[in-house]
């Protein structure tokens, strides 16, 4: 019984040293960035505008990478996620057409058009079992063709009340990331006390072990998909209300699909599932949303930053997922973790 | 690969015994991307009737072969249990490379050729020990290499490709062997294609091509049968990085130097080789199969452009037909799993499928335990 008693609390205490890991790792860029600010561009990494920049950068991707979180933590991955993205951008800006009154319908509409389509990817992964990869790039598809199909260029308009969301800030904070961070906050507790977000680790897990405890296994993975789509459609209105229109192509200008996806493995998130935080998540954000801003101060080659993206992504999951996968291969085939 | 209820159900190998294993073959996953590419095909003749003669076959499969021929590379990847995102980048980096270092001289064809080859090897090679040595997942180590790749090419031209390389090594790609009878032209693109797919076959059916599907299979068993699986991981990707050198020199001749040439093959690949019933994860198809679902893709693109289809709903059609394929396996799949015997894994080591009813509940919590106390 002491070992059972003991065993949560030792897991509780590993998934801290992870996300701790990254806060370390987050310190560290920012503590080499603020050097090189200083030394390269004589300018102060820590004023407030500048502060306010890379705050600002983290929002967006935050959002997306908070919902990514769930359904890798499911063992699953959005790939439709930058496609939703513009989709709510655009019946956003398209509902609220201007008018002050329209606004919360216009959220309405692109929140519920995004959990259906989340509701979709859940399905389609749980009911038909296709793999999470293939539903949600056909699903991406599908939502592109919509979007090619209806739409030439922006459209809609937002009200000012509506861009005041994305332009202003409480002191350095802008608002935006303040939502962003509520809303990581309550993903947070969803997944330490709710019901299901528990089942959400111990499907991604092991989902014969998580179905033989007696787990119903589809729901989590549902739910997760829904919560991802409808995370997308709020980074989708958060860009509808920067930009003042719907745009169908901001989502995949940004990149969301694969960038979120690396931020939430660069959070200390397991690619196949069943181990992460959403802390750890908005750590590998504000990971990449720092390194984005000392290269846009130090003005590097636009096309240089994409090396430097590519090689920070690799080294820094290289220093801390490769002891994690082998913590969790341990606990279940002792025998692989020998090679 | 005959499942095992086929094998109940036929025991004598009449003429109509046969054929309704073929069609029992071609419903199932394995044989399901061949009815698909069929259909397509006899869709598109009725369609448009001159694309059945030979020269207009001939100039199809030209058109698919860099396709064909990323998807062989991911196919060795998907099977030994990883992803190689990186595919794309590498071609646009490849054409670049070309475009800028052949220039209007002949005469530098063959160094350079050989320097893309060099370099596509050490792509591959980067991609499969980050993945194998510092254990990575390759979904991030290819990610990155695709950033990284692209990137590193664009700042080194500038974001600009300049001019096209010498007509001599354009020939590899647009050009073929002419008067021919029947065919009229034999394009080179399609004898590339065609040796690149006989070694395929052949080298997935040596010992070493055999250990890629076990790795994916089941890494452990692999690993206990002998196999080193750093060797076969890294070995896969070189694979995948030299066919995607190849698509590159194929398309510089084909498409000519762009920056955006080699865009999104990496998804084209991985969604030509899932619909060719290669199973995400690895472990279970064949490269035959993969090459048939990029041509099966492809098919559809045409057959979609002939229906008078507008472009931007193709990419909608494109998705359904992935996951209705995707799904179509699955559930057959799903349900030849029940049977006591797996026929589909040639290397021969066993992998229980994750839910089996048999096995008693409590076994993997109480092993989980202890361990965990012990960590």
């Amino acid at each position: 019984m002491t070992a059972v008693a003991q065993a949560p609390a030792r897991r509780r205490r590993r998934r801290l040293d992870t996300t701790a890991v990254v806060y370390i790792a987050l310190a560290v860029v920012v503590v080499i960035g603020a050097i090189l600010v200083a030394a390269f561009a004589d300018r102060n990494f820590f004023s407030p505008g500048n502060i306010r920049d890379i705050l600002t950068g983290m929002s967006v991707l935050g959002l997306v990478a908070i919902g990514q979180t769930l359904v890798i933590l499911n063992g699953s991955l959005d790939l439709s996620v930058p496609y939703v993205v513009s989709l709510s951008s655009l019946l956003a800006a398209e509902t609220m057409a201007g008018n002050p009154a329209n606004i919360p319908a216009g959220i309405a509409v692109a929140i519920a058009v995004a959990a259906v389509i989340g509701l979709g990817n859940g399905l389609i992964v749980t009911g038909l079992k296709v793999n999470g990869f293939i539903a949600t790039l056909g699903v991406g598809l599908i939502v592109k063709g919509y979007l090619d199909t209806n739409y030439q260029g922006s459209a809609g308009s937002v009200p000012p009340a509506f861009q005041w969301i994305g332009a202003t800030g409480i002191g350095p904070v802008p608002v935006s990331t303040v939502i962003m961070l509520a809303l990581a906050l309550a993903v947070a507790l969803f997944l330490r006390f709710s019901r299901t977000g528990n089942h959400m680790f111990a499907v991604g897990g092991d989902a014969g072990v998580a179905r033989l405890s007696g787990v119903r296994t589809q729901p989590p993975v549902i739910v997760a998909h829904i919560i991802c789509s409808i995370f997308a459609a709020l980074a989708g209105l958060l860009l509808a209300s920067r930009l003042g229109v719907g745009n169908p192509t901001v989502g995949t200008a940004g990149g969301y699909d694969l960038l979120s996806i690396a931020a939430v493995v660069l959070g200390g998130t397991l690619l196949m599932g069943g181990r992460g935080s959403v802390w750890g998540t908005i750590g590998g954000v504000a990971i990449f949303a720092v390194i984005d801003n000392v290269m846009s101060v130090l003005q590097v080659n636009p096309f240089l930053k994409d090396v430097v993206r590519g090689i920070v992504i690799v080294a820094a999951v290289a220093v801390y997922t490769g002891r994690t996968v082998h913590d969790r291969r341990a606990r279940f085939a002792r025998k692989e973790a020998d090679r | 690969m005959s499942t095992t209820d086929q094998v109940a159900e036929a025991p004598a190998l009449g003429w109509g015994e046969r054929l309704r294993k073929f069609g029992l073959m071609l419903v199932s996953p394995r044989g399901a991307v061949y009815l698909l590419l069929i259909v397509l095909l006899i869709l598109i003749t009725v369609l448009n009737p001159r694309f059945a003669e030979p020269d207009q076959l001939m100039r199809f499969i030209q058109r698919v072969a860099p396709i064909a021929i990323v998807a062989i590379g991911q196919y060795f990847v998907i099977v030994a249990g990883e992803f190689d995102l990186s595919m794309g980048s590498l071609v646009t980096a490849q054409v670049i490379i070309a475009g800028n270092l052949v220039g209007q001289d002949d005469s530098r064809s063959i160094p350079v050729l050989l320097l893309m080859i060099g370099f596509g090897l050490l792509v591959g090679l980067a991609n499969g020990l980050l993945t194998t040595m510092l254990k990575v997942p390759s979904f991030i180590v290819t990610l990155g290499m695709m950033l990284a790749l692209l990137g590193g090419v664009l700042f080194w031209t500038g974001g600009a490709a300049t001019g096209n390389p010498a007509d001599g090594f354009r020939q590899i790609g647009r050009g073929g062997i002419r008067d021919l009878p029947l065919i009229d032209f034999l394009p080179w693109a399609v004898v590339v294609l065609v040796v690149l797919l006989a070694l395929a076959i052949w080298f997935s059916k040596r010992p070493f091509g055999r250990t890629f599907i076990a790795v994916g299979d089941n890494v452990a068993a692999a690993h206990y049968s002998g196999i080193r699986v750093w060797w076969t991981k890294t070995a896969a990707f070189m694979i995948s990085s030299t066919s995607a050198t190849i698509a590159g020199v194929l398309l510089v001749g084909y498409a000519g130097v762009h920056p955006s040439v080699g865009r999104g093959y990496e998804f084209i690949a991985i969604t030509a080789v899932v619909l060719g019933g290669v199973v995400l994860g690895g472990g279970r198809g064949s490269v035959v199969a993969a090459v048939a679902g990029a041509f099966a893709l492809e098919s559809l693109f045409t057959l979609l452009n002939f229906a008078g289809v507008p472009s931007t709903s193709r990419d909608a059609i494109q998705g359904v037909i992935i996951i209705a394929a995707v799904a179509y396996a699955a559930a057959t799949f799903g349900r030849r799993r029940r049977r006591p015997a797996r026929p589909t894994s040639p290397a021969g080591e066993e992998q229980a499928p994750s839910p089996v009813p048999a096995v008693p509940a409590p076994t993997p919590a109480t092993g989980d335990t202890p361990q965990q106390g012990g960590l």
